[in-house]
């Protein structure tokens, strides 16, 4: 309630007053602000307890103690079209141009397991990504790039034991020691569910497919990150920042206890989870994204420690990359994205992003051109290496806004992961549908904002142009793409074992039955020069398959 | 005065693309601007739309497509739709389609495309003054 003493509440003689302190906003998310903030807002904050230094917990500053003056986040752009070949000149490109690791965008069909000859395919092949069929499609696509050289982020879901195996089986092939990979599978099967469609099987084998990377990775590929769960996808289909963060945490603690299970300790796995999370996309706003990104490595860690009982630092610390975010570009005035992009990406690095990947200036026409790619791989580099923004570890910290920000989003994913636990969890919201019908009609709401002029969108309802007729040039798939990439696979089943695969297949198709770890099985079938395809109507076989998630 | 009939449209998404928020939210505002509105859910093949478009007798069938699969996908179901007899069914296309390619695909007889800009406002007033044309 408003004090009469209190000199900032005083009305003028127009009726209006000059704010004061307490005198709430509402951010365009939805969060009530003061007008500023003073050390009344942070709670006499013991600094061990809630900030530590930088690379102590709880991690709030940065989970590394020299954070970016060590390294820099790895720098990535999603990559990947047509097929392998060029694929792999794209990515000798992009190396070239100083990017440090690799994101390959893979294919539909790929992330389906449909076999780029399959009918369903036939529009898709290529189109997204590049087409992998067989382990010969990811030789050529490293060919000349050494694998223990790189990082390689896959942003694949259904059938990332599959890619991973044949990953494996490259480095195998060019003399690399598998355990020396590094990189991330996606491998997040609930936001596919919720957010992004390439769900193949119904959830309880999906989710212990994910289990048997995991535990493979844990005794085989230490240094991979096995999961990136993604709040970035369902941020983009209508999630608030805090749901943002709370659906990756649930979801990622899923994945966990699958293994715990087995019988491993959570030392053994939290550490081979990543995050991937969104600072930018339609609900932005600069402060508040990063703030929530430092409630939640703060949040994590204490989950880890008090609820788990971790000892190790490693999972204790939460890392993420940053990345997604095309739903925050508009078509209209398009070069004003490449602003919006910086900002994101201020954000992200101001928040202690372990990678990124940014959404590109072209989005709202067509898959992005290289000069836009460059340009976004540029915007990392300005901030990178220009600007001054590596020197100091969490320049924020300390903000009093910035760290009441952190203190009330910590509590509101906390209170959001209840409510979702008091409904039976993750999972079950996802198989009713719950979550994702909040989402749809949370997007709807926006985008009703967005139409009114409530929400300001520049370019978009304020400060519009008349656009004319402009294009901007188009990136084009290779027309030639789909038959070029089955006469590949022809060859492919043609110079193959024939007897060998279904020999394989069939291990495989037994495994599964039997419930066993089936990356060994995977494996085999993909040094056999199985199809993606092939080994995933295998695995329908025994699983079946998902039912449509899509309600609204 | 004859009674004013409520449109029926069928929202669509074709191909392996499972990205509908946007499918989901012209199918709120379609329905709030009081029209019948049936959403196929995701990765529907051409064939399925056409079945589910006879099936609900629908006025109206939106294609979602942000693949870049828009011209193999369109020029299938137009053909498919001549070869049906659903000539009176306006077929609408909305996603990341390139403006250069809005001509070509208004040729196969796409009634008209939504890029990104496009408001709901916009989307349901076209409808509504084409089918009642």
């Amino acid at each position: 309630m408003a004090m009469a003493d209190e000199p900032g509440k005083k009305s003028d003689k127009k009726g209006k007053r000059p704010e004061g302190k307490s005198d709430l906003r509402e951010t365009n998310t939805g969060v009530k602000v003061k007008l500023f903030y003073d050390p009344t807002d942070v709670p006499p904050f013991n600094d061990e307890a809630s900030l530590g230094n930088p690379g102590q917990f709880p991690y709030t500053r940065g989970i590394y103690p020299s954070m970016y003056r060590g390294r820099l986040w790895t720098m990535r752009q999603y990559a990947g079209f047509s097929t392998s070949e060029n694929t792999n000149s794209r990515f000798k490109f992009l190396l070239n141009q100083g990017q440090t690791g690799l994101s390959l965008a893979l294919d539909l069909p790929t992330q389906l397991g449909l076999d780029s000859d399959d009918p369903l395919a036939k529009d898709d092949v290529g189109k997204l990504g590049v087409a992998i069929d067989t382990l010969r499609d990811m030789e050529e696509m490293f060919e000349g790039i050494p694998l223990d050289k790189i990082s390689t982020s896959f942003t694949i879901n259904s059938t990332a034991s599959i890619l991973l195996a044949m990953y494996v089986a490259t480095a195998e092939k060019q003399g690399v020691n598998p355990s020396d990979l590094r990189g991330t599978i996606q491998n997040d099967i609930i936001k596919e569910y919720i957010a992004r469609g390439t769900y193949i099987f119904p959830p309880e084998p999906s989710i212990r497919l994910i289990g048997d990377t995991i535990e493979y990775c844990v005794k085989q590929i230490p240094s991979f990150n096995s999961v990136s769960v993604s709040g970035t996808h369902i941020c983009e289909c209508g999630a608030t920042p805090t749901q943002g963060i709370a659906y990756p945490f649930l979801t990622g603690i899923a994945y966990i206890q699958e293994v715990l299970k087995r019988g491993y300790g959570i030392d053994d796995v939290a550490s081979l989870l990543s995050f991937h999370l969104i600072a930018g996309g339609v609900q932005f706003n600069f402060f508040q994204d990063i703030a929530k990104l430092r409630a939640a490595r703060r949040l994590w860690a204490k989950m880890m420690k008090e609820r788990f009982h971790s000892r190790s630092e490693k999972s204790m610390q939460l890392k993420f990359s940053t990345g997604g975010m095309g739903g925050g570009m508009t078509e209209q005035q398009p070069l004003n994205n490449i602003a919006r992009i910086s900002f994101y990406a201020l954000a992200a690095a101001l928040a202690g992003s372990q990678s990124m990947n940014l959404p590109c200036f072209d989005e709202a026409y067509a898959i992005p051109t290289d000069e836009a790619i460059r340009t976004s791989l540029r915007i990392q580099q300005i901030i990178g290496y220009e600007i001054g923004v590596p020197d100091v570890v969490d320049p924020l910290g300390g903000s009093y806004y910035i760290e009441a920000l952190t203190d009330s989003f910590e509590k509101e994913i906390v209170v959001e992961m209840e409510r979702i636990e008091s409904l039976g969890g993750i999972l079950r919201c996802v198989e009713d549908g719950t979550i994702q019908r909040q989402l749809a009609n949370q997007a709807y709401e926006v985008q009703k904002k967005l139409e009114s002029g409530a929400l300001i969108k520049v370019g978009v309802n304020r400060f519009r142009i008349d656009e004319g007729d402009r294009e901007l040039e188009v990136f084009e798939v290779d027309p030639q793409t789909l038959s070029k990439q089955v006469s590949r696979l022809k060859q492919v089943k043609a110079d193959r074992d024939q007897t060998k695969v279904q020999m394989m297949l069939k291990a495989l198709k037994n495994a599964a039955i039997e419930k066993t770890n089936l990356m060994p099985y995977i494996l085999d079938a993909v040094r056999a020069y199985a199809t993606v395809g092939e080994m995933v109507n295998t695995l329908k076989e025994v699983y079946g398959e998902a039912q449509h998630f899509s309600v609204f | 005065m004859p009674e004013k009939r409520t449109i029926r449209v069928l929202i669509a998404k074709p191909g392996l693309d499972g990205h509908d928020k946007g499918a989901k939210i012209v199918s709120k505002g379609l329905k709030d601007a009081g029209m019948e509105v049936i959403y196929t859910g995701i990765r529907q093949t051409v064939d399925a739309i056409i079945r589910a478009a006879i099936q609900e007798s629908v006025d109206v069938i939106g294609l979602s497509i942000l693949s870049g699969t828009h011209l193999s996908i369109c020029e299938e179901l137009m053909d498919k739709m001549r070869k049906e007899k659903l000539r009176d069914t306006l077929v609408l296309v909305g996603g990341i389609i390139p403006k250069k390619d809005v001509s070509h695909l208004k040729k196969m007889g796409i009634a008209e495309v939504f890029r990104p800009s496009s408001t709901l406002s916009e989307i349901s007033q076209f409808i509504q003054s084409s089918v009642s044309k």
